[in-house]
């Protein structure tokens, strides 16, 4: 699904990526950590084309990204910051997002699922955070992707929102999907994620499962493991 | 590109701005004529405005937009579309909506003045098309300045910075080394100063339907080749295209290798 | 002494009893035109039919009246003068002369009068010709309707339309002239007037005035010419309703005056010339209801010029009103109307409340560096124009209108 090679980035003298690669071959959810600054949204955003790598490969479904914009039709996408032209309303952006899109989607279960219908006619600079985050999510999960790739989704969210969201991440991965994940929030990605991506310093430190992980730090606990990993010494 | 012209276009359509700008031209055109009554007056007093405020609105305006765009931008990118076509779509929908502004806003109180029976109107239509370049030509600069400038603050000051000099600051220094040099022959290289600011380039286009009775007084023979023949309309509008096409060149070079 | 009436009675008589037309073609009896003159008696008419006359060198010492049929073709083949008239009462109408040869040494015209009068030379068509009308020490003449359209290229091997030299009291009207060296010369000629004349696409000037006094032009249209009218060392002119366009280029004026006295310049229209008038040593001239419409420079003042009264003029659109190449300034602007006037009228009494310099430092600048004319109507330009109006350093800084109409003159 997903094949990164050799990974390079730097932002001025700052080294974010080094030598980084990644090989994602099959479906489940595969959850992206490492401290602040250990390339995470630097690593997304590569492989998005929205970071243009220094050096490095990357392919996604087997094709190079490298001066191509049309794999980006495989990726559903939720951005981190839920940041919306203002002066849009939600109906106008969800069409539009469609009409750029041109694909067969589902808006109006998802619409309803987090009962947005109030808001439809609203103009994204009067919704509050959570409500943003809610479309932002309706916009991600409205296509029907091989690839879906989730930047904090829990941002905002209220706890019913978040099980419709744990629930339609699973419902994706039952469909056979790949889903990428960053999150902060650790019982969620102990609750969703497959396997666990650990970066640090511009490398993938660990990647593994999360038992893997307890067993390697000899943690019990989950958040205890991932804090922990930083200080043991690899053998990856 | 065509969807993300649109949608911009439609953005900015519907944006108060356009709408004042739309209306201060509209305005202008109607006190300018039928207040004054007067045809020949207005246009000079349009050329005076155009060649300074549309520069300036077409700057602000882009750096603006492209500050305050900069989420629908982000959101874009991850869409399936080609980047070129987003920087692209998005600066055409701007120096669109203000040409048609300005078009629109000049247009209507001339035609209903009877514009299309005055003798005047080819020079109204050069002033429109020298607008309408300049709109483009600044807001491609103000673009490029803006994605060379993650700091609002600083591109904000990097674009008026760049309208005060070629607005007001290239002629001062133009006129400064043409009165320090003027034992020499200066035909050729005042012409060439004249190209290499598009506020001049403009000037001179339109001077040489305003003002040729006073260009032809010169001796030079570069400037009588220039301003006595149609080589000098020919030669400023190809500039003018160049001048045009540069900015949108670099625009999209540089919005290729940028990261957001 | 008693029988004098009856002698000129009888004179006068036999003068139309036995004047007679002899028609002349070339199935005539008379098949020339010379052949026709020398056969004539004194107030015969010369009745030229239709036709392609090869002649030159007609003498007409004897007063006739050569009239043209379906304009007549009289050719000179190049080879000089054409017509001379040395006799008083000589008209010539109706004739088409072509190709009057061209010498550097002599003035072939293609009709010349020589000290005579009360000539009348009308509805003439000149054409390949070096000098056209001619007329050299002759008063007391008229000519009329003519049609003169040379192709002349250079100024030093071309000659004037109709020319004037020592010739008073003459009347020049209705007359076209193009493409010579000047339309219409004057030299020592005094008390001519010169009316509802065209001349346009001259190499030099479309009416030129040397060393004559009190001669009047109306109503005449001067365009595309080297310069429109230049008047020189000449005294008392009156220049009323006439047009002057588009005389473009280097060394182009709509009017030149130099070392003009006491002339009178009324209701003529400037339009679209490099400069409007361009006055270099002349004195009490009045300038009245002219219009200077989108020249480059409406009124260029170089050198001394005292006590010119500017009135009631409108200045439209020019890129400069008015130029002075010093800071000295003895004349008066007063009430004209001046389209980049910005000033207001509080007490609508049709007269500005702020007075208006009509002299922009940018026109100084020019005339210093004229490669910064390509700097005409800039932002900055405009500034430094501010500031000096505001503050004149430069400029003659008692040269304003005072009461700048707010309404075009009428």
């Amino acid at each position: 699904m997903i094949q990164v090679e050799d990974l390079y980035k730097k932002f001025g003298k700052n080294e974010v990526l080094k030598g980084l690669d990644l090989n994602i071959d099959k479906g489940g959810i595969f959850a992206v950590l490492g401290p602040n600054g250990s390339g995470k949204t630097t690593l997304i955003k590569s492989i998005l084309g929205m970071v243009v790598p220094n050096k490095g490969s990357i392919a996604v479904s087997g094709i190079s990204i490298k001066k191509n914009w049309k794999y980006r039709h495989e990726i559903d996408y939720l951005p981190q910051i839920a940041n919306f032209p203002g002066n849009l309303k939600v109906k106008e952006l969800i069409r539009m997002i469609k009409d750029l899109r041109q694909m067969p989607s589902e808006e109006e279960r998802l619409i309803e699922l987090f009962q947005l219908e109030p808001f439809l006619n609203k103009k994204l600079a009067t919704l509050s955070g959570g409500t943003k985050q809610k479309v932002n999510i309706v916009l991600a999960f409205m296509f029907d992707c091989p690839l879906l790739i989730l930047d904090e989704p829990t941002t905002g969210l209220d706890p019913a929102s978040l099980i419709h969201l744990k629930a339609l991440i699973q419902q994706e991965k039952n469909r056979g999907k790949t889903i990428l994940i960053t999150s902060h929030i650790m019982h969620f990605v102990a609750e969703v994620a497959d396997e666990i991506i650990y970066l640090l310093e511009g490398k993938i430190y660990f990647k593994g499962t999360i038992e893997q992980l307890k067993t390697k730090t000899n943690q019990t606990d989950f958040e205890h493991a991932i804090s922990a990993i930083a200080s043991t010494p690899t053998d990856a | 590109m065509l969807k993300i012209l649109k949608y911009s276009f439609y953005d900015l359509i519907r944006s108060r701005w356009s709408y004042v700008y739309f209306l201060f031209y509209l305005l202008l055109g109607f006190v300018l004529l039928f207040l004054n009554n007067d045809v020949s007056k207005a246009v000079i007093t349009l050329m005076n405005i155009i060649i300074v405020l549309v520069p300036l609105i077409g700057t602000i305006f882009g750096v603006m937009y492209y500050y305050n765009s900069k989420e629908f931008t982000e959101l874009l990118l991850a869409q399936p579309i080609k980047r070129s076509s987003i920087f692209l779509g998005q600066y055409l929908g701007v120096a669109g909506s203000l040409t048609l502004s300005l078009v629109l806003g000049l247009g209507i109180p001339f035609v209903l003045y009877g514009l299309f029976k005055s003798d005047a109107i080819f020079d109204f239509s050069l002033l429109l098309v020298t607008g309408a370049f300049l709109t483009m030509i600044f807001t491609a600069l103000s673009f490029n300045i803006a994605l060379s400038n993650e700091n609002r603050i600083k591109g904000f000051g990097y674009a008026v910075l760049l309208w005060l000099f070629l607005a007001v600051i290239y002629d001062g220094l133009f006129l400064m080394s043409l009165i320090v040099f003027k034992e020499y022959p200066l035909d050729s290289f005042s012409l060439a100063a004249t190209m290499f600011n598009p506020i001049d380039l403009s000037r001179t286009l339109i001077l040489l339907k305003l003002d040729i009775s006073a260009l032809l007084g010169y001796t030079g023979a570069v400037f009588k080749q220039f301003f006595g023949t149609n080589q000098g309309l020919i030669i400023s509008m190809l500039m003018l295209t160049l001048w045009t096409i540069l900015p949108i060149w670099r625009l999209v070079f540089k919005s290729k290798k940028k990261d957001f | 002494m008693r029988y004098l009436p009856t002698v000129f009675l009888l004179l006068f008589l036999k003068t139309f009893l036995w004047a007679k037309t002899t028609p002349i073609c070339s199935d005539c009896e008379v098949k020339s035109i010379l052949e026709g003159v020398q056969r004539a008696s004194d107030f015969d008419t010369l009745l030229i039919k239709n036709g392609t006359y090869k002649e030159f060198n007609i003498l007409i010492d004897k007063p006739l009246t050569l009239l043209g049929e379906n304009y007549p073709i009289i050719d000179g083949e190049d080879q000089g003068e054409i017509i001379r008239i040395v006799s008083d009462n000589v008209t010539i109408d109706g004739l088409f002369i072509i190709n009057v040869g061209t010498s550097y040494t002599t003035d072939y015209a293609a009709i010349r009068v020589v000290k005579s009068e009360n000539y009348l030379i009308q509805n003439v068509v000149l054409e390949k010709l070096f000098f056209g009308i001619y007329l050299e020490k002759s008063n007391n003449g008229k000519v009329y309707h003519n049609k003169i359209i040379g192709d002349a290229i250079d100024e030093y091997n071309s000659g004037n339309g109709i020319q004037l030299w020592y010739s008073h009291n003459v009347v020049v009207d209705r007359n076209i002239v193009q493409g010579v060296r000047d339309g219409i010369y004057l030299e020592f000629s005094d008390n001519v007037t010169i009316n509802n004349n065209t001349s346009a696409n001259n190499l030099r000037y479309g009416l030129h005035f040397m060393f004559s006094n009190d001669d009047v032009y109306t109503n005449n249209v001067f365009e595309n010419n080297g310069a429109g009218v230049a008047v020189m060392f000449s005294k008392r002119i009156k220049m009323i309703g006439n047009t002057f366009r588009k005389n473009w280029g280097t060394a182009a004026f709509g009017m030149l005056l130099k070392e003009i006295n006491d002339a009178e310049i009324s209701g003529n229209t400037f339009e679209e010339n490099t400069i409007g008038i361009n006055i270099e040593g002349s004195n009490r001239i009045e300038y009245t209801n002219n219009n200077f419409i989108k020249n480059g420079w409406a009124v260029k003042v170089l050198g001394a010029c005292y006590t010119n009264t500017f009135t009631k003029n409108n200045f439209l659109y020019n890129s400069f009103d008015i130029s002075y190449n010093s800071k000295l300034n003895d004349n008066v602007f007063d009430q004209n109307y001046w389209s980049d006037y910005t000033g207001y009228d509080l007490d609508k009494n049709g007269v500005g409340d702020v007075p208006y310099r009509p002299v922009k430092l940018f026109s100084y600048i020019v005339n210093k560096t004229p490669e910064t004319i390509v700097l005409l109507r800039s932002l900055f330009m405009d500034i430094i124009d501010f500031s000096e109006k505001v503050s004149p350093v430069f400029t003659p800084d008692k040269l304003l209108d005072a009461n700048p109409l707010m309404k075009k003159a009428l």
